[in-house]
């Protein structure tokens, strides 16, 4: 079941390598086999040469064998060029596919990746899916490059030679096969082995990795107790067992190699006697050329006895490659065959002005949006404008099946209205801005979006229509400005730097060293918390969406200057539909309606004002006698 | 770099040593079973003497049992030696990075201190193991079976002397024009692979902006320029192949012409035929160890940048050391600073600190307070000397920090910091950071001071409870609590609480604070708060800005004198005046 499992994946690697190179895979096996086909043929000249020499040595007449000598050598050099330039054209070609699949893999895991639901990220863990692009495809790149060729050249080599074996003589075909069924027997026991504790190596530096990671994001903790005595023991003890693990499975992968060099040896040897006794014996031959057995066999017989052996040791050598690189293409077809995010919107947010007969549709950009509504029944399209009204009725929701996290949700959310949502961590506030542009589904209820269902909305057009700003801030690698402009790729620099102003961050911007032209790398790393987020906020207002969802934005911004970001947003938001999720209460009191969360319940609803008058829970929070986290 | 990382050898320099040693032997027997072979071959040949063929035969795998034997041991030893260095260069890292200031820390990303034990000693192991196993069998082969191919062949020999360096040079060749492009490319892949982790972790605002195309063709640009550098590096490197089987085949040509017609016109005085046939079997010994010699130095280039980054850590002098004769004892809670200024590092421009002139006596609650960056936690950081000042000095207990053995200090002054953590293990396990020997009562005790005894009785195992990596399966709030009795658990005689209560409710925050008050008075306290309720009560509090301490004073003259209190009590305040009304 596993093997015919592995079978599958190699058969679904070859399709995916021919899918990419159409002529260029065949040409590559083509000279694989070729070079493989032809390298085992010059053996066979090179005993015709030396048997010439031998019949004729004593005579010293060099004249009378020179054209037999001479064509011998140069049929032989005839073959070698031939594989030469198999050999050169494979290698060349080789070096092309392998990089080439292995880009084209990355790219289809990439882009693949890009349409996989959030869900996948939420239950992933980040390392597993980055190890993917790095360790899987390294894997994979050993068994492209070198395993697949090794293996297909010594196939053949194997074949051919087993054949010329059986042309001369079977009696001594046996005994070699013989001997390469106990290497084989070998290679499975040790080689096996190997495999075994390579995997179990692989799991020990796993687990080593966490270990490091975790004490080296703790390292100023670890300093501040003076505990590095102790860390250094967990450590060790981890460090220790890693090292048995590696070196058992190196120890096998090393001496599999001796072992099978010298049963080549000894088969060798066994051959050599085999052959005397047939010789001395004078044993009929059973053979394909019907040639009797005589020194001109057992000698050829010799050589091709240790090309046999030499390639069984050739194939022993890639054991660990294709067994961890099948692990890893596995993975990575796991990856690819991930379920993508489903959409079946069909409604679309496009730009109108007003015409003669109300709205109509343009190409370009006006600042009036309309969602544009095809009906399927009779063919015609409704044009809606955009307002930012957003109705949620009896919504129910779950993360997981049985495990509900909202239950009955009801909000009314009109055009310019600030709603905020104030409750314990794990109260559902989150989750249902997550439902709002649609990262998960709703299990049961209705949301609706100026009027539509937003399950027709067509997802991009949803998201383009919904700016959200979050707690935990990324930024990519690039210029300030580039981070700015991710909000709407085609901002000119005037609007962006206006952006920045109106959310705040211009101040600080204006400070780097390089202005707006600052090269920012591992998420802005060295910017501060406080200051990630004002570019987030910046990178939200740029792109000037109808309604806004902030989660705890401004968390990391000390009060006095969230006062000056408080400004920036209330321009920001003017006219606009927001949903506010935040830590600090001052930040959610001038909200239209705040709705107070319980455990994916709303228990309070009303504006500041009507909520202290109820002094229910919203009020001990606000007092300081709850904690919110 | 290479004397740097050959420290790490220690204990497993014997197998290192015999590696080679046995190697050697099984170089050997690999170069005189060819020679026992062609006089086997002439046996045969010469007519068959059964007695002769077993004879040899017994020798031959005689010869082969040692050859394996020597080859099984190489492996073995050479695995030890070489998981041994890496266990050792691992421990090594991590003991050095476990010495390190926190100046040290800073300079290094948490990531590059992680991939430099993972990945590139991994790359250093293999490269090692490669040294070790084949430096010196390929050089000796190529010498053995070089001397061999003179004594068996003679004259005709002489043109291993002309095809030798013809491929020494190409292979040279390519390996100098690919190195630097394997260097390039490296650093490029590294760049692809973490914006790949940058879109990971970014995947809510690539997918909240609609940015999956623009996302894919910046991957897909990035990766097509990876792509063709690799594939220009591995064509090149694909020469390595075809060049090694020119010169063989040339030989062979080269060998069996001349060969055939040198025995033939000797009649077989210059060379015979079981010469000739050996003659083969060398010149392809001699010139797959060239091309071995020539993928070991590939791969130890590789393999070098791995070595340095390693190296680099390695060579990290901790910027704070033990004095000679360190002080062992804290008299009291004093600290006095006289004139401190700081900066993070030499380098820098700026003093983050500049003229703090302060004076806390053992005992007093001291409250700091400022915006993001007025260096509240720099100044509290040089207390515990995890930071050395830069100019002026800083007593704590009547002498100054540098003289104290830096544990007895930070034993006596606790710090429980901004960024804190709690690691993988239980409850109990963690707050033992603070104390080894502490009981289960004095667990509890300082739980129970930290208001987080209340929240700890709840979870069904109590103090027993499992807490996850980083801590991620309690609240903010009740991280902060467990962080505060950690420290608390050391009993110091200074505590310093940085930002420690920002998640915790303002009710609770402030009976922490009485319990401190009442159970420790002794202790001198230090508490920066964005909140001005947090350190309302203080004996003292200090107003932080922009490096330089502003105003010191009590809550009430703080508000009658100072702007910047009064603005950040102001802007906390307006809604406690609006519940008023």
């Amino acid at each position: 079941m596993v093997s015919e499992n592995k079978k599958g994946i190699v058969g679904r690697l070859l399709k995916t390598m021919l899918s990419f190179y159409p002529v260029m895979l065949p040409i590559t096996i083509a000279c694989i086999i070729f070079n493989a086909v032809i390298s085992s043929v010059p053996s066979i000249f090179m005993q015709n040469i030396i048997a010439v020499v031998e019949e004729s040595w004593k005579s010293g007449d060099w004249s009378a064998v020179s054209s037999k000598i001479i064509t011998f050598v140069m049929i032989l050099a005839i073959f070698y060029l031939l594989s030469l330039a198999a050999g050169f054209a494979f290698n060349q070609l080789m070096a092309i596919i392998t990089q080439g699949t292995l880009k084209k893999m990355r790219e289809k895991m990439f882009n693949g990746m890009q349409r996989l639901p959030i869900k996948y990220f939420d239950t992933n863990n980040h390392g597993d899916i980055m190890s993917y692009y790095t360790n899987d495809i390294d894997t994979l790149r050993q068994m492209i490059s070198q395993s697949f060729p090794q293996l297909l050249a010594s196939g053949v080599m194997v074949f051919t030679v087993f054949c010329i074996m059986v042309y001369y003589c079977v009696w001594l075909t046996i005994v070699v096969v013989l001997g390469v069924f106990l290497m084989l027997m070998i290679t499975k026991k040790v080689g096996g082995g190997s495999a075994k504790f390579f995997l179990r190596q692989q799991s020990e530096l796993g687990k080593t990795e966490g270990f490091i990671e975790e004490m080296m994001n703790g390292q100023k903790v670890i300093k501040v107790f003076c505990h590095e005595e102790e860390s250094k023991a967990d450590f060790d003890r981890l460090n220790d067992t890693l090292f048995e693990e590696s070196r058992k499975a190196n120890q096998y992968a090393n001496i599999l190699g001796p072992i099978l060099n010298n049963i080549g040896n000894v088969l060798y040897v066994v051959v050599a006697i085999v052959g005397g006794l047939l010789l001395l014996g004078n044993v009929p031959n059973v053979s394909v050329s019907g040639l009797a057995i005589g020194i001109s066999i057992v000698v050829p017989f010799l050589n091709m006895t240790k090309q046999f052996a030499g390639n069984i040791n050739q194939v022993s050598h890639q054991i660990n490659a294709i067994v961890m690189g099948l692990a890893g293409t596995q993975r990575i077809f796991g990856l690819m065959d991930e379920q993508p995010e489903q959409d079946d919107g069909y409604v679309m947010l496009v730009n109108a002005r007003e015409g003669e007969n109300g709205l109509e549709e343009c190409e370009q950009r006006t600042g009036t949006w309309v969602w544009k509504h095809p009906h399927q029944a009779d063919g015609s399209v409704t044009y809606t404008k955009l307002e930012g009204d957003v109705q949620l009725f009896d919504v129910d929701f779950a993360y997981e099946e049985g495990k509900p996290v909202l239950h009955n949700i009801s909000i009314s959310a009109k055009p310019g209205q600030k709603v905020a949502f104030v409750g314990a961590t794990g109260a559902g506030k989150t989750t249902i801005t997550n439902l709002l542009n649609r990262f998960y589904d709703i299990a049961d209820g209705k949301i609706r979006y100026d009027g539509i269902n937003i399950n027709k909305i067509r997802k991009a057009d949803l998201r383009h229509s919904l700016g959200i700003v979050l707690q935990d801030t990324n930024l990519f690698t690039g210029t300030v400005m580039d981070n700015i402009r991710y909000g709407r790729l085609d901002a000119t620099d005037e609007e962006c730097i206006a952006a920045a102003k109106l959310s705040g961050a211009d101040d600080f911007i204006t400070r780097l060293p390089d202005g707006y032209a600052t090269f920012l790398t591992g998420n802005g790393a060295n910017l501060s918390q406080g200051q990630r987020q004002l570019l987030s906020i910046a990178r939200v207002a740029v792109a000037d969406p109808p309604v806004m969802i902030l989660d705890e934005a401004t968390s990391s911004i000390d009060t006095r200057t969230e006062a000056i970001v408080q400004r920036g947003m209330d321009a920001l938001m003017e006219g606009r539909t927001v949903f506010v999720i935040a830590h600090r209460l001052s930040t959610v009191k001038n909200s239209d309606v705040i709705l107070v969360l319980d455990h994916g319940r709303i228990i309070e609803r009303g504006n500041h004002e009507q909520l202290l008058a109820q002094k229910g829970q919203y009020y001990q929070l606000y007092t300081g006698a709850f904690e919110l986290e | 770099m290479i004397r740097q990382l050959a420290k790490s050898i220690r204990e497993y320099k014997k197998p290192a040593i015999l590696t080679p040693i046995l190697v050697s032997g099984e170089v050997v027997m690999e170069c005189i079973i060819p020679f026992l072979i062609a006089i086997l071959i002439n046996e045969i040949k010469a007519g068959c003497n059964m007695n002769m063929i077993v004879w040899y035969g017994i020798l031959l795998v005689c010869m082969a049992g040692l050859s394996l034997l020597f080859g099984a041991l190489a492996g073995s030893t050479c695995a030890t030696a070489s998981c041994g260095l890496a266990k050792n260069l691992r421990k090594d890292l991590f003991y050095s990075i476990q010495g390190y200031s926190f100046e040290n820390i800073d300079k290094f990303m948490t990531s590059s201190l992680v991939t430099r034990m993972t990945t590139d000693i991994t790359n250093v192991q293999n490269a090692y193991m490669m040294i070790i196993r084949t430096a010196i069998r390929a050089p000796l082969m190529l010498i053995f079976a070089f001397v061999m191919a003179f004594i068996m062949g003679g004259k005709l020999a002489w043109i291993f002397l002309i095809v030798v360096p013809i491929l020494g040079a190409g292979l040279s060749i390519v390996i100098c024009k690919t190195i630097p492009l394997f260097k390039k490319v490296f650093k490029k892949y590294d760049r692809l692979n973490s914006s790949i982790q940058e879109n990971i972790k970014g995947m809510r605002v690539v997918k909240s902006f609609v940015r999956e195309d623009y996302e894919q063709q910046k991957f897909d640009a990035a990766a097509e320029d990876v792509c063709a550098d690799f594939t220009k590096a591995e064509r090149i490197l694909a020469l390595n192949n075809p060049l090694m089987q020119f010169c063989v085949y040339t030989v062979m040509v080269f060998v069996l012409a001349f060969g055939s017609y040198l025995i033939i016109t000797t009649q077989g005085l210059a060379l015979d035929v079981g010469q000739l046939s050996a003659l083969l079997t060398y010149s392809f010994m001699m010139l797959s160890s060239l091309m071995m010699v020539s993928m070991v130095f590939v791969m130890i280039t590789m393999a070098g940048e791995s070595g340095k980054r390693i190296a680099e850590v390695l060579s990290e002098k901790s910027t704070l050391s033990n004095p000679e004769n360190p002080v062992y004892e804290v008299k009291d809670g004093s600290i006095s600073f006289d004139h401190v200024n700081f900066k993070y590092s030499k380098e820098a421009k700026r003093m983050v600190l500049s003229d703090i002139d302060l004076h806390i006596r053992s005992g007093e609650t001291i409250g700091i307070i400022g915006g993001t960056g007025s260096s509240k936690s720099s100044l509290v950081q040089l207390i515990p000397r995890l930071y050395d000042v830069t100019e002026g000095s800083l007593k704590v207990g009547g002498r100054d920090v540098r003289e104290y053995d830096l544990e007895t200090l930070r034993n006596q002054v606790a710090v429980v910091l901004q960024k804190n953590i709690l690691f993988s293990g239980t409850i109990k396990e963690n707050l033992r950071w603070g104390n080894k020997e502490a009981t289960d009562e004095e667990l509890v005790h300082a739980c129970k001071l930290s208001c987080a005894d209340e929240f700890i009785s709840g979870f069904p195992d109590g103090y027993d409870t499992y807490i996850e990596q980083g801590g991620a399966n309690v609240s903010g709030g009740q991280k902060q609590r467990l962080c505060i009795a950690r420290a608390l658990l050391k009993k110091p005689k200074i505590l310093i609480l940085d930002d420690s209560t920002s998640a915790v409710d303002t009710k609770t925050d402030a009976r922490i604070r009485k319990a401190m008050k009442e159970y420790i008075p002794e202790t001198t306290k230090i508490i920066i708060a964005q909140r001005t309720a947090s350190v309302e009560d203080a004996d003292r509090i200090i107003v932080m800005d922009g490096g330089r301490i502003n105003a010191i004073g009590t809550h009430d003259e703080l508000l009658k004198t100072n702007a910047i209190y009064r603005e950040i009590y102001t802007s906390q305040n307006k809604e406690g005046d609006q519940l008023g009304e």
